[in-house]
Parts: C-alpha cells; sequence; structure tokens
C-alpha cells in the first residue's frame, strides 16, 4: 500500500461510523434519564394554574418557589401539615449515627478477617455474604417480633440497629478487600514493632483507610438515605424517615393533587444522594480503584 | 549475645508440609545468608524466627531463651522487609519511633536513639518526610533503620534489595556489610541473589525444597559445593556439567564423557568406582583456550560470544555439549571460530549421577 502521508508525530483522529454511533447511543440514554428530572423541577417551579394547562416539558411561565416552601415545612401529611422537614431531621438523625457504626463495624470485621487467622473466619463469613442475598422482606417479621420481645421496636435505636446489620456484610466485604490488598508486611512489620490488635488497627490500617472509608461512607449515605422499607417497618411513626413523608404527602388524597408541591418534595427528598453523587463523583472511582495501595 | 539454635522445628499450612527437622545453629554476630530459589522455604524459616508464623514441632532459642511461643516484639530480633514496609502515613521520624512509643519508652530515650540511627545511615535531613517522598534506596534505609533503633541482637532481613535496581542494590548491599561489621549483630538475611550471598555472608545456608542443602562459608560453597544442586544454583554462568564415567588407565584416573570427551584427572585417587556414572562438574573459568589440540584438549566451536566488559563468556560446541568458557574482556574471539579446549582437572569436581552427591576420593 502506498501512503500519501509520512506518519510522524500523533496520529490524525479520522471520522469513524462506529464511534458516531456510540456518542448518538449515550446521546440518547442522556436524554431519556434526564427527562424525568426536567419535568420534577420545572413542574416544582409551577403554579398549580400553569401545570392545568398541560404543556409539562415547558420552561415555567410564572417562576414562583412557593411550592418548595410548602412542601418543606406545611405539605399535610395524613393529619399533621408540617411539611417533609421533620422527615429531613428524622432521616439525619437515622443517618448518621447508622453510617458511622456500619462502617466502624464493618472495618473492624474486614480487618480481623484479612489479617488474622480467626478460626472459622471463612465460614462466618461466607454466611454474612449469603446473608446478603437474602431478600430483606424475608427478614421483616422475624425481626419485628425479636425487637418487640426486647422493647426497642418502633424506636430511633432500632432502625439503626437495623441498617448496621444491613449494611455489615457489604461494609465488611470492602473493607476486607481493601485489606487484603495491603501487603501483609506492613502488619507483620507493625507485630515486630510490638504493636497489638488496637494499636496495629488505630495507628497503621486505619490511616491508611481514607479511600475505602470515602467509598463506604458514599454507599451507606446513599443507601440508608434512599431506604423505604425498613424506615417505614421498624423506625416507629416519630421517626419515620423522609422517603416515607414523601410517600405519605404525595398520596394524601384530600381535594386536588398539588403536583408542584409533591415535586419539590420529592426534589428535596433526593437532594441529599444527588449531592453526594455530585460532589463525590471522582472520589468514588478513585477509591473503587484504589485497591492497590503502594508502600 | 544473639546466637541462634533452630531445633528440628516444622512447619506447612493445612496439608502442605514446607519443611520438617529442620535444625539450624547460628554462631552471635554471624552473618548467615539464607539461599535458594523462590519456595525452598528461606522466608518461611525467617519468619518463624521472627515468630511471624507458628512451628509446628521443635523449639526456636534465640540467646539461650526458649523463644518458641514468644511474641514477635519479645524475641529480641528486628526485621528489614523486602517491600519496606514503611507506615506510609507516618513520616520517617515517626516510623523510626513507632515501636519505641509503643513499648512506653521515655521521650528522651526514643530521641536519642532516633538520632542515633539517622545519623549512621544519613536519613537527618529526611527525618519528616513521608515514605512516598522518599526514593526506593531511602525508603530501604528506613526500614534498616527502624531495625537499628530497637537496640536488638538479631538483625532479619526479608530480601531486602530485590525492590531496588542494580545500582542502589550494590550501594546498600556495601552499607548493610558495613553496619554488620560496626554493629557486630547476629544478621540471618534471606536472598535469591547469589552475589549478595556471596558477599556478605559469613557462612550460606544454601535450600532447596525445605531442606539446607549445604551450609559452609562462601568459598567453599563456591569451590566445593557438596551436591549438584548447589554447583548448579551458585555461579554465573553457571558450572559445566559432563556426563560420563570415571576409568584408571596406565596409573591415572581419567573422566570419560558419554560423548567422547576425555579429561585426564591426573594421579588423583579413584573418587569413585570405575564406570559408575557419574557427572563431572567444571567452572566457566577453569577452562582455558590453549593454541593447539593434542593431549588433554577439546576442540570445539565457539557459537555465542557475551562479552560482560572485565570478562567475556564464550559458549562453545564441544562433542554433544556446550560449555562456556570464561576468558579476558580483551578477548578477541568471534563466534564461528575454531577453539582448543584444556579442562584444569584440579578444579573437576565429581558427582555421583543418581544421587548428586559429590564424590571425594577418601583413599589416598
Amino acid at each position: 500500500m502506498t501512503q500519501m502521508v509520512e506518519p510522524s508525530g500523533p496520529m490524525p483522529h479520522r471520522f469513524s461510523w462506529a464511534r458516531l454511533g456510540i456518542y448518538l447511543v449515550l446521546g440518547i440514554a442522556a436524554f431519556f434519564f434526564l427527562i424525568p428530572l426536567w419535568v420534577t423541577l420545572m413542574t416544582s417551579f409551577k403554579t398549580m394554574a400553569e401545570i392545568r394547562f398541560g404543556n409539562i416539558l415547558a420552561w415555567p411561565g410564572h417562576f414562583t418557589v412557593a411550592p418548595w416552601g410548602k412542601a418543606w415545612s406545611s405539605a399535610c401529611t395524613g393529619l399533621a401539615c408540617t411539611g417533609i422537614k421533620i422527615g429531613f431531621w428524622n432521616s439525619v438523625r437515622i443517618l448518621v449515627p447508622s453510617v458511622i457504626i456500619s462502617i466502624f463495624v464493618g472495618a473492624i470485621t474486614g480487618y480481623v478477617i484479612a489479617f488474622y487467622k480467626v478460626p472459622g473466619a471463612r465460614v462466618g463469613f461466607s454466611i454474612l455474604l449469603i446473608g446478603a442475598f437474602i431478600p430483606y422482606q424475608v427478614f421483616l417479621y422475624p425481626l419485628v417480633r425479636i425487637f418487640s420481645s426486647l422493647g426497642l421496636y418502633g424506636t430511633l435505636p432500632c432502625i439503626i440497629i437495623v441498617h448496621v446489620m444491613f449494611g455489615l456484610p457489604l461494609m465488611s466485604l470492602l473493607f476486607r478487600n481493601f485489606y487484603s490488598a495491603l501487603p501483609i508486611e506492613l502488619f507483620n512489620a507493625a507485630r515486630v514493632d510490638g504493636a497489638g490488635f488496637v494499636t496495629i488497627f488505630r495507628h497503621v490500617i486505619l490511616p491508611m483507610s481514607t479511600p475505602i472509608i470515602i467509598v463506604a461512607t458514599i454507599l451507606q449515605v446513599t443507601g440508608i438515605w434512599n431506604d423505604f422499607i425498613l424506615g417505614l417497618t421498624f423506625a416507629g411513626r416519630d421517626n419515620w424517615p423522609m422517603t416515607v413523608q414523601l410517600n405519605n404527602i404525595v398520596s394524601s388524597t384530600t381535594g386536588e393533587a398539588a403536583y408542584n408541591v409533591n415535586m419539590a418534595a420529592t426534589i428535596l427528598t433526593a437532594a441529599v444522594p444527588l449531592c453526594v453523587y455530585l460532589i463525590s463523583g471522582r472520589w468514588f472511582v478513585r477509591g473503587i480503584a484504589a485497591g492497590a495501595v503502594k508502600g | 549475645m544473639g546466637s541462634i539454635n533452630i531445633k528440628d522445628i516444622a512447619i506447612g499450612f493445612g496439608e502442605v508440609k514446607i519443611f520438617e527437622h529442620m535444625s539450624l545453629d547460628i554462631a552471635k554476630g554471624e552473618f548467615i545468608v539464607l539461599l535458594g530459589p523462590s519456595g525452598c522455604g528461606k522466608s518461611t524459616l525467617l519468619n518463624a524466627i521472627a515468630g511471624l508464623l507458628e512451628v509446628r514441632a521443635g523449639q526456636i532459642w534465640i540467646d539461650g531463651k526458649n523463644v518458641t511461643w514468644a511474641e514477635p516484639k519479645d524475641r529480641g530480633i528486628a526485621m528489614v522487609f523486602q517491600s519496606y514496609s514503611l507506615y506510609p502515613r507516618m513520616v520517617v521520624e515517626q516510623n523510626l519511633s513507632f515501636g519505641l512509643r509503643i513499648a512506653g519508652l521515655p521521650k528522651a530515650e526514643i530521641a536519642a536513639r532516633v538520632q542515633k540511627a539517622a545519623k549512621l545511615l544519613q536519613l537527618e535531613p529526611l527525618l519528616h518526610r513521608r515514605p512516598a517522598e522518599l526514593s526506593g534506596g531511602q525508603r530501604q534505609r528506613v526500614a534498616i533503620g527502624r531495625a537499628l533503633v530497637r537496640n536488638v541482637d538479631v538483625f532479619l532481613f526479608d530480601e531486602p534489595l530485590s525492590n531496588l535496581d542494580a545500582k542502589l542494590r550494590n550501594e546498600l548491599r556495601v552499607e548493610i556489610k558495613k553496619l554488620h561489621q560496626n554493629l557486630g549483630n547476629t544478621m540471618i538475611y534471606v536472598t535469591h541473589d547469589q552475589v549478595e550471598a556471596l558477599t556478605l555472608a559469613d557462612r550460606i545456608a544454601i535450600m532447596d525444597k525445605g531442606v539446607i542443602q549445604q551450609l559452609a562459608s562462601p568459598h567453599d560453597i563456591y569451590h566445593n559445593p557438596a551436591n549438584l544442586f548447589v554447583a548448579g544454583f551458585i555461579g554465573a554462568p553457571v558450572m559445566n556439567f559432563l556426563d560420563g564415567k570415571i576409568v584408571r588407565e596406565n596409573g591415572s584416573t581419567h573422566f570419560i564423557g558419554d560423548d567422547g570427551v576425555s579429561i585426564d584427572l591426573g594421579a588423583a585417587p579413584l573418587p569413585a568406582r570405575e564406570n559408575q556414572p557419574v557427572v563431572l562438574g567444571l567452572r566457566p573459568e577453569h577452562i582455558s583456550l590453549v593454541a593447539s589440540g593434542g593431549a588433554g584438549t577439546v576442540a570445539g566451536t565457539v557459537a555465542i560470544v557475551e562479552p560482560l566488559g572485565a570478562e567475556t563468556i564464550l559458549w562453545t560446541e564441544i562433542p554433544g555439549k556446550t560449555v562456556s568458557v570464561r576468558v579476558d574482556g580483551e578477548s578477541t574471539i568471534r563466534a564461528g571460530q575454531n577453539l582448543h579446549l584444556r579442562f584444569d582437572p584440579a578444579h573437576a569436581r565429581i558427582f555421583d549421577k543418581a544421587s548428586g552427591d559429590r564424590l571425594v576420593a577418601t583413599i589416598a
């Protein structure tokens, strides 16, 4: 074959139909997933009069933030008309201890499984992982019975314990995999230096765990915030999380459905996981990729 | 202080036996190198001495104390690892002092020890850097420093130089030897690099398949290998091996190669029964070039020339075999050239083909 141009320097990018196809599919997929968010956002800034007009894709003609205020502080959930803010603070009160405790317990479990030859650890860990694949629904009734007999059912500690429990398999797996990739020599060096179980964890292992702690936090914050069924079942009426409150607002059937308020409440509820993803996207990828850490 | 006695220990993981009936006595102040191919059990033995691995049977004594069940920190040992194993989130100074801080030593004492080690290893300008900000050689010096501050009599090195490039490896090798001369500690050093073993060791323990094949000085290991494994493992290029048998003719001993090579071993006594299958081993430097053929020489053709600077290796084809011949680096011999080789009978080593053991004449 004869070459018209002598190859030199960076290869020129050429048009290819395959590449065009890829971008086309990506574009359609992005459009498809953005449409609901667009509709939700637009509707939340419209007045009910405009919504009744029916053009759901249109930019708000008369821009208003009133639905947001109503959603936050005065929307009705059943009899009480206190908005979704109670649900927000309930979710925060459930989220913070659940995330901290589940990550801490997962880290310790992963550390033990990765570095200590505990008899039966492998079997125990396998059972834990199998447990993660059994549908939640199977656990609900037995757990309700157990917590009632302990007098904990329908309380804040109850829902926190439940979240820690259901988070344990994934958290342990995450930390175990991360710690297994650390050189065992590091652990041995600390042992020769005279460090024990707690010292090695606190001063050697934990300071190296930042990437995986960030990953675990992202997973747990989004997972627990988005939870509906566990909160509904175990938290008790006073502690119902935001997702449950949102459902109650949306499904209240007195008079005309306030779509704008419902949409605003939806975005308020989704805001926390949305922010987590937007802020941490890069960290999330980095954390997943940080399996191997060089000493 | 610092003698080590390994008494008949056994180690295994599950069904796999790494070694059994392993015994080794190391005198205080001795530099012992455990040398062998990967999987020979050398690192396992070191970890057992350190207390990082449990033994299934036997005892380990350090300094006259039975430490078989003792924690690593209570054994009076310090260890340097292959991957440096510095604590990544601590600066050099904290890395050095970590063990001392755990032990609860007074601050002044810790500072003094860290200063002393830093000075000895030229780490003073690096004390406030993180491991990630150090080069490989500096990291390994910190790792050695972490062993130094423990003020113990026994140092264990687990392939400390194998992650470094060739130049740094040579530098640090010299530093470790200097350190041993200055401190006089007992040192056990695991490596698969024979140059490290030959240059550093007072005695080398060559291991294969969980058994110490030979425990001797570097000189003896090189010149009087106990068996074919040792002879073939040490030396680069490896010793030349010729299969054949020993015969007695006209009052002198001859090696007759299976491919017709005949070497007159002189009046030396018979190391083996006549006609017993043996292997003759001869190092490349003990084969010399002679100007013309004649009695006791072998004709060959140079196949490959490897210039190594100070010396040149000629891979020379003789009947049935390619042998390596070490000649001066100035040699102008080219591939394809025909040569006459003389095998130095004084350095020929005879091994039993069946067992691999070296055969030594016992009858004068």
